[in-house]
């Protein structure tokens, strides 16, 4: 218990001391909410459902975030832990993997929360954020698409090769889910087609989730997305098993 | 003397590569005891055999009474471990590696003394990239001696340092050594072998070729030791007499070398008092011995190479 707190607190400051992932977690969607905040206001629109525009922002980038730490950060760092032999040395020591992955995990998800927590704040202060659903739904969502991304983080850092080639793929799949699942762009601003592709996107069922307990849905409306990002976390989970490697 | 590693008919093959065939050695208490030989040697398989990181194919090994298969965990929290090709993260300062890795270990020894002892108490500050080759070994070192263990593994631990470098690893060796720890090495120089270790196995392609002191190894060579030294006038009949009883004499200008066998103490005391007797000076006067390179080339055939 007490060297998964040390871990835990070392993998924090590691995580901060790394510019790219700090940013991309905590300032990135600050800026993207100042900069379409500073566009398009917050008064509500028909076009939106008759939400502001960031109303429906802070939930969306949420989900950005999410996708971010888990498809970044949690697979830049877990291959490149391996690959330059931080696990094979951490191998020699008398503490289980799971301390290693359950710290990893641990300050993804707190990051990922305090980056949701600025969001928050910064719309509250700035634009008068609206918020109808239950903190604690919202919370619980949270948590399921935070361990549902992190199980798919696993799984490719897991197969990928090298730390390079995880990058890579995580960039290659993050992007294009980023436009594409509503994450990053209005979802009601997209045309057909695209969101029917978007059907397809894990991130669609993050971003759905997480902006309908935003205004209050009642779980019964969501049970497509929670058992959609149930099944990834179960099936990444047990793929993370069967293919985590030391070295 | 107890026996803290003992080895018997170990194997270990990669597919079709045989990786380590059919080894068997001990490793004593209180000793340095060196795996040499050149990249392929099988040098690390069998390591990583016995810190439990892979599993033989054949054989007894039993490291402080256990086997690394079985009570592995029970080895991790009494042997300390360097690996070739490990790492800490980038921006994890000294001082962090050091308290984080001194957490998994139930009684472990008090870490910042360990930085003093290893000279790098002014690096404790310091982020794990910026450190030097030297300093970055001398940290796994120290990561290695956290569990204040009765065994040691250290494998490849110089390589790619500068001599100087390895010369201060080296003293830091010897040094935990005097404290009563056992250790086992790997190493591809053969002069790191012979400088450090009290015995050594000589590995080629999988199997040990010699085990002995170094000492040992060179005598049985039985090869020969050159005294040479330079003389400014040509050398008395009298001296090239005495001395063709002891070996042969080759001049090659103002250098004069001997060809000697056999004890090299008593035969470098002989060419000086012969010297001094016969009123010859003399100047730069050395003796050149055989060494475990030696040794390797003629068990061999060939010459080591990195």
């Amino acid at each position: 218990m007490k060297c998964l707190l040390k871990m835990t607190w070392m993998e924090a400051k590691l995580f901060l001391r790394e510019p790219v992932g700090a940013f991309f977690t905590l300032a990135f969607p600050l800026m993207m909410l100042f900069l379409f905040g500073s566009i398009f206001g917050n008064a509500p629109s028909p076009v939106l459902n008759n939400q502001g525009s960031v109303d429906i922002s802070v939930p969306a980038y949420t989900a950005m975030i999410i996708a971010t730490t888990g498809l970044m950060g949690l697979t830049i760092t877990m291959a490149a832990y391996r690959e330059n032999g931080v696990l094979r040395r951490l191998r020699t020591t008398p503490i289980s993997p799971l301390v290693v992955l359950a710290a990893q995990v641990i300050v993804l998800f707190m990051m990922t929360a305090f980056g949701m927590v600025l969001l928050i704040i910064a719309g509250k202060l700035v634009y008068h954020l609206r918020f109808e659903g239950n903190a604690l739904n919202v919370l619980a969502g949270f948590v399921l698409c935070c361990l549902s991304f992190f199980a798919i983080g696993f799984v490719l850092a897991g197969l990928m090769p090298t730390a390079r080639t995880a990058q890579v793929v995580g960039l290659a799949l993050l992007y294009p889910m980023l436009f594409l699942s509503g994450a990053g762009y209005p979802r009601e601003l997209l045309p057909e087609t695209i969101l029917k592709v978007a059907n397809f996107l894990p991130l669609t069922y993050v971003v759905t989730l997480l902006r309908g307990l935003w205004v209050g849905d009642p779980w019964s409306q969501h049970l497509t997305e929670v058992l959609v990002l149930t099944g990834i976390l179960v099936v990444g989970v047990i793929i993370s098993i069967k293919t985590f490697r030391w070295e | 003397m107890s026996t803290v590693i003992y080895v018997d008919g170990l194997r270990k093959t990669y597919g079709t590569t045989v990786a380590v065939d059919d080894i068997s050695f001990e490793v004593h208490e209180g000793e340095i005891f060196g795996m040499v030989g050149p990249n392929g040697a099988g040098k690390t398989t069998t390591i990583e055999c016995l810190e439990g990181l892979r599993k033989p194919d054949h054989g007894q090994v039993t490291v402080l009474g256990v086997n690394p298969q079985h009570d592995g965990h029970l080895l991790c929290t009494c042997t300390g471990m360097q690996l070739q090709q490990s790492n800490l993260p980038e921006r994890m300062k000294v001082w962090e590696a050091m308290d984080l890795y001194s957490s998994f270990y139930p009684n472990p020894t008090s870490w910042e003394e360990l930085l003093t002892q290893l000279g790098l108490e002014e690096k404790r500050n310091s982020p794990f990239s910026k450190l030097s080759g030297g300093q970055k070994q001398r940290l796994f070192i120290a990561l290695a001696l956290l569990p204040d263990p009765q065994l040691i593994f250290l494998d490849e631990l110089t390589t790619g340092l500068d001599p100087q470098a390895r010369h201060a690893i080296w003293d830091l060796v010897r040094d935990v050594r005097s404290r009563g720890k056992t250790i086992l090495l790997t190493t591809h120089y053969m002069e790191e072998a012979e400088k450090l270790c009290d015995r050594v196995a000589i590995l080629d392609h999988g199997r040990i070729v010699a085990l002995d002191s170094p000492e040992e190894l060179i005598r049985s060579l039985g090869a020969e030791e050159l005294i040479i030294f330079n003389v400014d006038s040509a050398l008395p009949p009298a001296f090239e007499q005495v001395i063709s009883k002891l070996g042969r004499m080759e001049k090659q200008g103002d250098r004069v070398v001997i060809h000697g066998k056999g004890n090299t103490a008593h035969l470098v005391s002989e060419v000086v008092s012969q010297l001094s007797l016969q009123g010859i000076q003399f100047r730069d006067l050395r003796t050149e011995q055989p060494t475990l390179e030696d040794v390797f080339l003629n068990l061999t055939g060939r010459e080591m190479k990195d």
